[in-house]
């Protein structure tokens, strides 16, 4: 049994504690939106705020986020969540849009803690995320975007 | 799979003779049933609410063909797209693509084959709207307007929905007519992705994600060895494990089906299975390719000739090259899945596929039913690329469900399956002969050689050693040269290979336009020039590569660090030019710019026509920069994103899209913009070093990319 927080609510979750966050969320909780793509960290797809940090939910057992606050995509709020999302819609960012959870995850996270990043922080926050449709550029647009929107309602 | 797709098309075959025209209308307006509900044509419907539907004969896998497909339909229909909902039609003769004979999503066809179709759909219910409002109202038909969902007359107006009824009740128009392009309301005019908020929100459900009543979780180890089988195995420890329902040998692997996916996964590791790994158990790249170069002297199949080469290689002094393009996998993001229930009643399938056709006769042969026993759910697709008209997950997951009758069991790849158990592009060598002479290549010889991908799944398209699949890229050559002498040869390798993006007009491309690269340079020619003069009969072709070098900057000799490669071809109906532009040096080379523009003839959804353009530059690059699939004692030596490198937000530079639309009527898209980039690069990365690259991916061949 593991108690965490999940997208503001407290639960408790009966798998074994080696299970990944991930198929913790996807098949005990039956929460979709974070997506698996490699089981290893390397695609960023699953990605999730863990306390507020982005973390790949795909190695990360459940026993470790006892206690802690999880929020997901499903859970996503927030002045800086929304921004991101307007973002994406005004950019047309998806197409498949199997990673775009996990890209939304990233870039929310990458606003709350930089405001304004450049290209170069751009880059270097979201080059953990691969989206084979190879939707990047309007990825970088669209986080521009959401800095804009942040910047005009601070 | 040939069965399946013979039975397939015969279903097609005995569906068009019934509706002898018609659609699929007398069937489905044959009975007193309809009565509430238009359905005029299969792929409308409207309901008495006022919903409308439009049943999407083509799979969404990032290509846009939900939101495409919608316009051309509510263009004729009078309907704001954004009101209409998209379901995803099940397998059905009458979805089959004609561009292709069979239900399939693939070859940048989905819009060009829905353009009559999906418009006359429109049209055709618009004016049984119109009649029966006219009928009515005691009105003349010519002074009804359908708009925005309502029929309106004067000041009397009334929505679709409310005479639907009474629509479907009318007598179905024998020809409707079509709007001019300049009365378009909704083609070429900006529309949010109808299924671009979703899927900002993780709203949306793909295969994967897909959920029902009292399903159950498998995980799969097959061979390592593509082709092996199960010998034996002993599976005591992972059923004594709590949550395993049971473990079942479905052949070519062993399946571990269990409560939740994390408990069959582990489960699987406790299987232990000794394998038959069959004939290509000590196969490797180096055999792969000794088994192309050993067949390059075959005189291989014609795809083009014309007037006498061998004269004027005699005459002139030819330049020769040998390319050689590595195997790739698919790696979609949404590793391979597949629900199946097999019950008393037949096999449900949900899964996401490019193929719902030949999902349905798979399952029928695995299930051991008919194929109209099958039905196929077809689900948002995850990434295809060509992976999901494979459908071996299909195979497998009946397979596995037929041990548990009654029950939904969900089997899902693991990574290291995905990448390990492929159809890979196929590797080619491309043997290349040219001459120049007074600023023209008056003679080429090429010869591709490679393992066919269609001889495996469509072998009735292969004849007298022709592959259609293999002759992209050659067949369409543009370029106007007096003799020619254009080959395949089909080389099996050992591998199973499979439809990758933009398939073999990407091979032919890396080597075709390098090589015409090579030629300028040998005989001092620009390599822009030297095009321009072989095009003559190509204005489209012509005016894409003077666009794209006026609005790129391109220079043959741009100095300081800086150098232009450009690569021109025609490929599913639209002309595209492409420029890279790179800096640095022999020793590092970065990537600052790809230009490309693309003549498509008409552009349906314009911004994500770009969007194509845009993403097919990326997959380009995956091609290009450092991605490669390696085999070595029988297996496949990449396992995950570690080493298969898929480009990265760093690696892809700026990319400017010019869209023209100087045709008729729209080309295809979702595969044009990828055959170029590795040419354009290699001629820049030659342009910049001097250094010719002739191999794929051009990191293995000496250049790093900053």
């Amino acid at each position: 049994m593991t108690k965490l927080t999940l997208n503001g609510k407290a639960i408790t979750v009966d798998a074994p504690s080696d299970t990944p966050l991930l198929w913790v969320l996807r098949d005990h909780l039956n929460m979709t939106g974070t997506k698996f793509g490699c089981g290893a960290a390397l695609c960023g797809a699953c990605t999730v705020h863990l306390d507020g940090v982005p973390t790949r939910s795909c190695v990360t057992p459940v026993s470790a986020v006892e206690s802690r606050k999880v929020t997901t995509i499903e859970g996503l709020s927030g002045k800086v969540g929304a921004a991101v999302q307007r973002a994406w819609d005004k950019m047309q960012v998806p197409q498949c849009g199997y990673c775009q959870s996990g890209q939304v995850m990233a870039a929310t996270a990458l606003l709350a803690k930089n405001p304004k990043p450049t290209d170069a922080q751009i880059s270097e926050a979201m080059d953990g995320n691969i989206c084979r449709c190879g939707t990047y550029r309007r990825i970088r647009s669209a986080i521009h975007d959401a800095a804009k929107q942040l910047e005009r309602s601070a | 799979m040939s069965a399946n797709l013979e039975v397939t098309r015969r279903q097609f075959l005995k569906a068009t003779a019934l509706a002898g025209g018609g659609f699929m209308i007398g069937f489905r307006f044959g009975g007193e049933a309809v009565a509430a509900a238009l359905d005029p044509n299969a792929w409308v419907k409207l309901d008495a609410d006022g919903a409308v539907t439009l049943v999407c004969q083509r799979n969404e896998m990032g290509q846009d063909v939900h939101t495409s497909l919608t316009m051309l339909l509510a263009e004729e229909l009078g309907v704001d797209p954004r009101r209409v909902k998209v379901v995803q039609a099940a397998a059905n003769p009458v979805y089959v693509n004609n561009l292709l004979g069979a239900q399939i999503t693939g070859g940048s066809t989905s819009v060009r084959d829905a353009w009559e179709t999906l418009r006359r759909a429109g049209a055709t219910t618009r004016v049984m709207l119109v009649n029966a409002a006219a009928a009515e109202w005691k009105v003349p038909a010519s002074e009804i307007r359908a708009q925005d969902g309502e029929l309106v007359h004067g000041a009397r107006k009334v929505s679709f929905g409310a005479m639907a009824g009474a629509a479907a009740r009318q007598p179905v128009p024998a020809d409707v007519t079509l709007k001019a392009r300049e009365q378009f309301a909704v083609i070429g005019k900006p529309l949010p992705r109808l299924d671009g908020a979703d899927k900002a929100r993780g709203k949306t459900v793909y295969g994967i994600d897909v959920v029902q009543p009292g399903m159950v979780h498998a995980a799969l180890a097959a061979c390592p060895v593509l082709g092996g089988k199960v010998a034996s195995f002993d599976a005591a420890a992972a059923e004594k494990r709590s949550g395993v329902k049971k473990v079942v040998n479905i052949g070519e692997g062993v399946a571990v089906v269990a409560d939740h996916y994390w408990t069959a996964r582990k489960a699987l590791g406790d299987v232990r299975i000794q394998w038959d790994e069959g004939p290509t158990a000590r196969l490797d790249s180096a055999a792969i390719y000794a088994a192309l170069d050993q067949a390059k002297d075959k005189p291989g199949a014609v795809v083009k000739q014309a007037g006498d080469t061998a004269a004027a290689f005699a005459k002139g002094a030819p330049v020769e090259a040998r390319y050689t393009l590595q195997m790739l996998a698919h790696a979609t993001l949404e590793p391979q899945n597949c629900v199946a229930r097999v019950s008393a009643d037949g096999v449900d399938v949900w899964m996401g596929t490019q193929f719902p056709q030949g999902a349905q006769g798979v399952a029928a042969e695995v299930g051991g039913v008919k194929p109209e026993q099958v039905r196929i759910h077809p689900q948002f697709i995850g990434g295809g690329f060509g992976r999901r008209l494979d459908l071996d997950l299909v195979a497998q997951t009946v397979a596995i469900a037929k041990a548990m009758p009654g029950t939904p069991v969900k089997l899902i790849w693991s990574r290291e399956d995905d990448m390990t158990h492929d159809f890979y592009r196929p590797p080619s060598l491309h043997l290349m002969r040219g001459v120049v002479e007074q600023g023209r290549i008056a003679a080429l010889s090429t010869k591709m050689i490679s393992p066919s991908i269609t001889a495996r799944m469509f072998p009735g398209f292969v004849k007298d050693g022709l592959e259609p699949f293999m002759t992209e890229g050659t067949a369409n050559l543009t370029y106007d040269i007096p003799n020619l002498d254009l080959r395949s040869v089909i080389q099996e390798v050992g591998v199973r290979v499979g439809y990758w993006r933009s398939v073999s007009n990407a091979l032919n491309a890396f080597a075709i336009e390098s090589f015409i690269d090579e030629l300028a340079n040998a005989s001092g020619t620009d390599p822009v020039a030297l095009r321009l003069a072989m095009l003559d009969k190509m204005p489209r072709q012509r005016a894409v590569i003077e666009r794209v070098a006026r609005d790129s900057g391109y220079r043959a000799k741009a100095g300081n660090g800086r150098a232009f490669g450009i690569a021109s071809m025609e490929c599913y109906g639209t002309h595209v030019a492409m420029v890279a532009e790179v800096s640095g040096g022999a020793d590092k080379v970065k990537l600052e710019k790809l230009s490309v523009c693309a003549d498509i003839g008409l552009a349906v959804h314009p911004d994500q026509v770009v969007a194509q353009l845009e993403g097919g530059a990326v997959t380009g690059l995956i091609n290009t920069l450092r991605s490669k699939i390696k085999v070595k004692d029988g297996r496949v030596v990449q396992t995950n994103f570690h080493d298969f490198r898929l480009p990265r937000m760093s690696d892809v530079p700026p990319i400017a899209v010019t869209v023209l639309e100087s045709g008729g009527a729209p080309g295809g898209i979702g595969e044009v913009g990828v055959p170029l980039v590795a040419p354009a690069v290699a001629n820049a990365v030659f342009a910049l070093t001097g250094k010719r690259i002739r191999s794929l991916p051009l990191e293995d061949g000496g250049v790093t990319f900053a």
